[in-house]
């Protein structure tokens, strides 16, 4: 985010946030409403082990095994829960399947509702101005955006999470990947393809 | 409330800037908001609906200026400051200078870590039958409540399908000013773009919100 050019302005304001916070986290900790350890075990969970891996191994089973499939489209939340992510899976989750007619799109215009278990949490974009105003008014110019172009005829279908239940883009197996393992089928699933900003890549 | 928050249909923001390899945090005191906001959440400080709630009432221009994790800070200060669970003297001087109660559940610590990465369930034991049937016609309700309510403003009063039922909830319109779960039954509502969007919509986009019972009406 910083460029270098007004590289000091912005180094002092986030110094001045970085301040601000430390001072904060002081005080909680201080009042024995936190203990700092806790919170590096819930930001090193983040960094490295909540992400959209999870989701890819999902869907890669999703792919190779029709009745993890249908499962997973009955009931998303205990379907998932039977593999044992790290960030054990909240009730509510839903699967939303792509299919040559329809494509799912995500959103939350309200704030940044998203499925952390299974994506890790949102990116920038997801949680910005840009997208939150237009994906659900101009999903077409959204995708555009993210350089994604779909039959005139295909229908968007986009879920603006607006309450406790969580979404998740099941997309269409990519052509050409009979007989891969579900490892393999992973490495093709991308965050935003699960987002519906998305496709999976072309083996 | 009708605030900056309610973005959906919104025109002027400019194009969606993808960022290629974001990483989690792009500053270290990201991850420490984060961890606090979802801690105090955790042990009883302020639900997730007083927390959003909180955030929505930023000043308009500070929540358009402000990044993601600085607005959760923000809200995450003025919210423990207006339940007197801090002091702006001790902001100010960074350190913790009188006694409080404890949280609910006590102090967040390494026993809690687990429980607070897991979603935590939001069904309740329903008190009547959904009103409403799959495949049924609803209107929202043309509503604007100064207070708390996930039913976006390009929603109101529009006809739509009831797709999903999915289970009875804590209704957010009540959480969020801290008048206990008053659950309510939730539904996926889709609508047609040109009923949200006129008839210049985009023809094949379809919409759906999760709507609780109460913003629906029969259409």
């Amino acid at each position: 985010m910083a460029h270098d050019h007004h590289h000091d302005h912005e180094h002092s304001e986030l110094s001045d946030t970085q301040l601000r916070v430390r001072a904060l986290e002081t005080v909680l900790t201080e009042k024995g409403y936190v203990d700092p350890k806790a919170l590096d075990a819930i930001v090193e969970a983040y960094e490295t082990k909540i992400g959209p891996r999870n989701g890819a191994a999902v869907v890669a089973k999703a792919w190779v095994d029709p009745a993890f499939k249908k499962a997973l489209l009955e009931d998303a939340s205990k379907a998932v829960a039977t593999l044992g992510h790290v960030a054990r899976t909240g009730d509510h989750l839903i699967a939303v399947e792509n299919t040559p007619k329809t494509h799912n799109m995500i959103v939350c215009t309200l704030c940044s509702c998203y499925p952390w278990e299974v994506l890790g949490l949102p990116p920038i974009w997801y949680k910005a101005a840009p997208y939150r105003s237009r994906a659900v008014k101009d999903p077409r110019g959204v995708l555009a955006d993210f350089g994604v172009s779909l039959p005139e005829d295909t229908e968007i279908r986009v879920w603006d999470s607006t309450a406790e239940t969580r979404f998740i883009v099941l997309p269409m197996r990519p052509a050409g990947t009979e007989g891969w393992s579900e490892e393999k089928l992973a490495e093709l699933v991308t965050r935003d393809s699960m987002i519906g900003t998305g496709l999976p890549k072309q083996p | 409330m009708d605030g900056i928050h309610d973005m959906g249909g919104m025109d002027g923001f400019g194009k969606v800037e993808v960022e290629p390899n974001e990483p989690p945090f792009h500053e270290t005191w990201e991850g420490r908001v984060m961890a606090m906001v979802r801690a105090i959440g955790a042990n009883g400080g302020m639900n997730i609906d007083m927390q959003r709630f909180s955030r929505e009432s930023l000043p308009p221009a500070v929540y358009l200026s402000s990044s993601y994790y600085q607005k959760w800070f923000l809200a995450l200060e003025q919210s423990m400051l207006a339940r007197d669970m801090i002091g702006a003297d001790e902001i100010e001087r960074g350190h913790s200078l009188r006694q409080n109660s404890p949280l609910a559940r006590g102090t967040f610590s390494m026993k809690d870590v687990q429980r607070v990465m897991t979603r935590a369930n939001f069904a309740r034991e329903p008190r009547a039958k959904p009103v409403f049937a799959i495949g049924e016609c609803v209107r929202t309700k043309k509503i604007h409540p100064a207070t708390h309510t996930r039913l976006p403003r390009y929603a109101r009063d529009k006809v739509g399908i009831v797709e999903r039922i999915n289970g009875c909830h804590v209704f957010p319109d009540s959480n969020a000013h801290g008048k206990g779960d008053n659950p309510q039954w939730l539904y996926t509502v889709v609508f047609a773009g040109p009923e949200l969007w006129g008839p210049e919509s985009d023809p094949t986009l379809k919409v759906s919100i999760e709507a609780f019972e109460p913003y629906l009406e029969q259409a």
